[in-house]
């Protein structure tokens, strides 16, 4: 039995090719029920997100696998061979293995580090946990990979930065203010990025939104979509003495607001530090309105740059998670090994050889009146009761069965075959 | 034993020091909690070192510049307890350790010799005028670290270039809130210190004011102090300006607390 990985992500097949692909809806039940039962395939999760379709599976051949999934993938979406066999890959045993825990350690993310995928993995788990078509392969593969992508979490700061704008627009506002709530907050033009960045500020609590907008109908429109405010913009000047952070987007072709009008503001408000955001291209605040005392004025460039600096610090973490990864194939293959019959048989004869020798020691100390003969005999027939239990498990062992990871898991479980690392990370 | 604890303490000090350092290139849970216990374990030393020489003594031990700076050092590890205690700030400990060091470390080279208490400077206002005062001093040594860390945070942002400390240092406000609070903590201190001086100046001298070099030192340092209280509720002197104003202000403290006993002789020097 191999575990294998079938599938296409970002970086193999474009956007107009992975819709194709995706399972939406009931289209996932459906498919991933029809996967299961191909010819050689035992096990089977189906993986898709946006920027992912991934097939998860136990097979016997993955060749054979690999080329009756793709008819079905090919038929069932009604793409053509050819850009299939362009954008899908294919893993095997160890390189799998290494796929499935990296895309859980969101190192095969698109923005590495991302902490969604952790979720959709989980979720994928389970939509195919409830439809039984797991098993014991992938069932702990699949709780290896939760758990590795939790030590690359919590080992290394691989999710720490923000790399989108609006986020990286939070994060400074929280090394401005100490706590966003009770902060008021502004709009200066009603665009689609001012609303977006103002979406996430209010998810931080901030407290009242005032929207100064060129069209005054659009900008009712928009404070009313956060419980806010509609002031003309011809007004935004004194407004701005009660705001704390301001974005600005207003389209305007120069500067609306100068170094001169910003110093008036800020006496005003008793310099009580602003956080001024200028999303707008060109730039709609003159950059010197920065080099007042308490002012931090950021545009789309500098925001831009505090994303990036942020990616490459999350790149250099990722190597160390990759160290992580490598480790932890390392002891899930060494799982997989103890799956091998061989191993098994060893193990239970050692096994029942310690029983038997611990308990001859006991009875001879026991009683050390026994004769030699006497000895003999009993020595003799604990081993023949020895080898009568064993035998029958072990010529199972042996046979060539149908399920026989089954098997050797139920035997390991019965005789307690199995080391501590069992146990630990379920 | 009063000079072994002495040593132990500046050696754990010495330590939190070091680590500090160390937290401050490459920081993770460990230092931080390094600085912490290790600052404990000498301010525990510290403590005993004190009460000894108080037991030895008869009096608060604060008359020789040895002994000043010593319980100077021990007030400011005392507020930086309580401020992390409170506030829990990132980096407190690297803003603090190293200046609790250096005291403890020009304590350390000052004549150590237990002096006998001349007979005008034996009154009950010995304790109460240095304690408020060492005290206050104190509050306005942790504000100079909490100034410090203002003005790198602020670099930070104003700069744009957000690496190194960025990440781990407090926000601006908060910063700006424990600066000003540590501030309102000893400006009142300072002023009583400069009352009751007056009144066992009377009592000890037979005048309330003589404008001795110490005297004169401290109305520089209460004005500026008054002058960040007074700027900050009025024109919104906050932040930045507050910051540097707080550096400035322990500069004077430290010049009225060294120079003035060593470079300007009156009759405030320590015995």
């Amino acid at each position: 039995m191999k575990i294998i990985v079938i599938g296409l992500n970002h970086k193999t097949a474009d956007v107009d090719v992975r819709e194709k692909l995706a399972f939406n809806g009931p289209k996932l039940e459906e498919g991933l029920l029809r996967l299961s039962e191909l010819q050689g395939v035992e096990e089977a999760i189906v993986l898709s997100t946006c920027n992912r379709v991934e097939l998860y599976a136990c097979v016997k051949d993955p060749e054979e696998a690999y080329g009756a999934i793709r008819a079905f993938l090919s038929e069932y979406h009604g793409l053509d061979g050819p850009s299939l066999d362009r954008s899908l890959y294919l893993h095997v045993d160890r390189e799998a293995v290494r796929h499935v825990f990296r895309v859980g350690a969101s190192l095969d993310s698109m923005v590495v580090g991302e902490p969604q995928i952790l979720g959709q993995l989980k979720d994928a788990f389970e939509f195919a946990l409830e439809r039984k078509t797991t098993g014991m392969l992938l069932n702990k593969l699949m709780k290896k990979t939760i758990s590795v992508a939790k030590r690359v979490r919590t080992e290394t700061k691989i999710a720490e930065n923000a790399v989108s704008i609006s986020f990286a627009a939070c994060e400074l506002a929280r090394k401005i203010f100490a706590d966003l709530s009770g902060k008021a907050f502004m709009l200066l033009g009603a665009g689609e990025m001012a609303e977006l960045a103002a979406k996430h500020m209010m998810n931080f609590g901030v407290k009242s939104v005032t929207v100064a907008n060129r069209t005054y109908e659009r900008g009712c429109e928009l404070a009313s979509e956060f419980d806010g405010r509609a002031i003309p913009f011809e007004e935004f000047l004194k407004e701005m003495v009660f705001a704390d952070i301001v974005i600005c987007s207003t389209g305007a072709p120069a500067y609306v607001l100068h170094r001169e009008e910003m110093q008036r503001v800020m006496k005003e408000r008793k310099q009580k530090p602003v956080f001024i955001i200028d999303i707008s291209v060109p730039r709609n605040i003159d950059p010197e309105v920065n080099e007042l005392d308490n002012v931090y004025l950021y545009d789309v460039d500098d925001l831009q740059g505090v994303v990036e600096s942020n990616i490459q610090e999350r790149h250099k973490e990722a190597a160390k998670a990759e160290d992580i990864v490598e480790e932890e194939i390392e002891s899930f293959e060494k799982w997989l090994f103890s799956l091998n019959s061989v191993p098994t048989i060893v193990a239970l004869r050692s096994k029942a050889e310690t029983i038997r020798r611990e308990e001859l020691e006991r009875l001879m100390n026991k009683c050390p009146e026994l004769g030699e003969k006497q000895r003999k005999a009993i020595e003799y027939m604990a081993a023949a009761i020895m080898n009568k239990l064993i035998h029958p498990p072990t010529v199972a062992l042996k046979e060539d069965v149908e399920d026989k990871d089954a098997l050797i898991a139920t035997i390991r479980k019965l005789y307690a075959l199995n080391g501590d690392d069992e146990e630990n990370d379920g | 034993m009063g000079v072994l604890f002495f040593e132990l303490s500046l050696t754990f000090y010495f330590a939190a020091t070091i680590v500090s350092v160390i937290e401050l290139f490459r920081g993770s849970k460990a230092t931080s909690r390094f600085i912490l216990i290790f600052a404990v374990v000498g301010f525990v030393f510290h403590t005993a070192t004190i009460v000894l020489r108080y037991v030895v003594s008869g009096h608060l031990p604060i008359v020789s510049l040895h002994e000043a700076s010593s319980f100077y050092t021990w007030c400011i590890v005392l507020v930086f307890f309580f401020i992390e205690y409170r506030y829990r700030l990132d980096l407190l400990g690297p803003f603090t350790m190293p200046v609790v060091f250096i005291l403890m470390l020009s304590s350390s080279v000052f004549p150590r010799g237990i002096r006998v208490l001349p007979p005008v400077l034996q009154s009950s206002w010995l304790g109460v005028h240095t304690f408020l005062a060492f005290l206050g001093d104190a509050a306005f040594a942790m504000a100079f670290g909490i100034g410090i860390m203002y003005l790198i945070q602020e670099h930070h942002l104003k700069s744009k270039r957000l690496g190194g400390l960025f990440q781990r240092l407090p926000s601006l406000q908060l910063l700006d809130e424990i600066n000003y609070r540590l501030i309102t903590l000893g400006f009142p201190l300072l002023t009583l210190a400069i009352i009751t001086g007056a009144f066992w100046a009377e009592s000890a001298w037979g005048s309330y004011w003589r404008w001795d070099p110490k005297e004169v030192w401290s109305l520089i340092t209460w004005f500026i102090y008054a002058l960040v209280l007074h700027a900050r509720l009025t024109a919104g002197w906050r932040g930045r300006k507050a910051a540097v104003l707080s550096i400035l202000g322990f500069l004077c403290v430290i010049f009225t607390f060294f120079g003035v006993n060593l470079l300007l002789k009156g009759l405030h020097a320590f015995v």
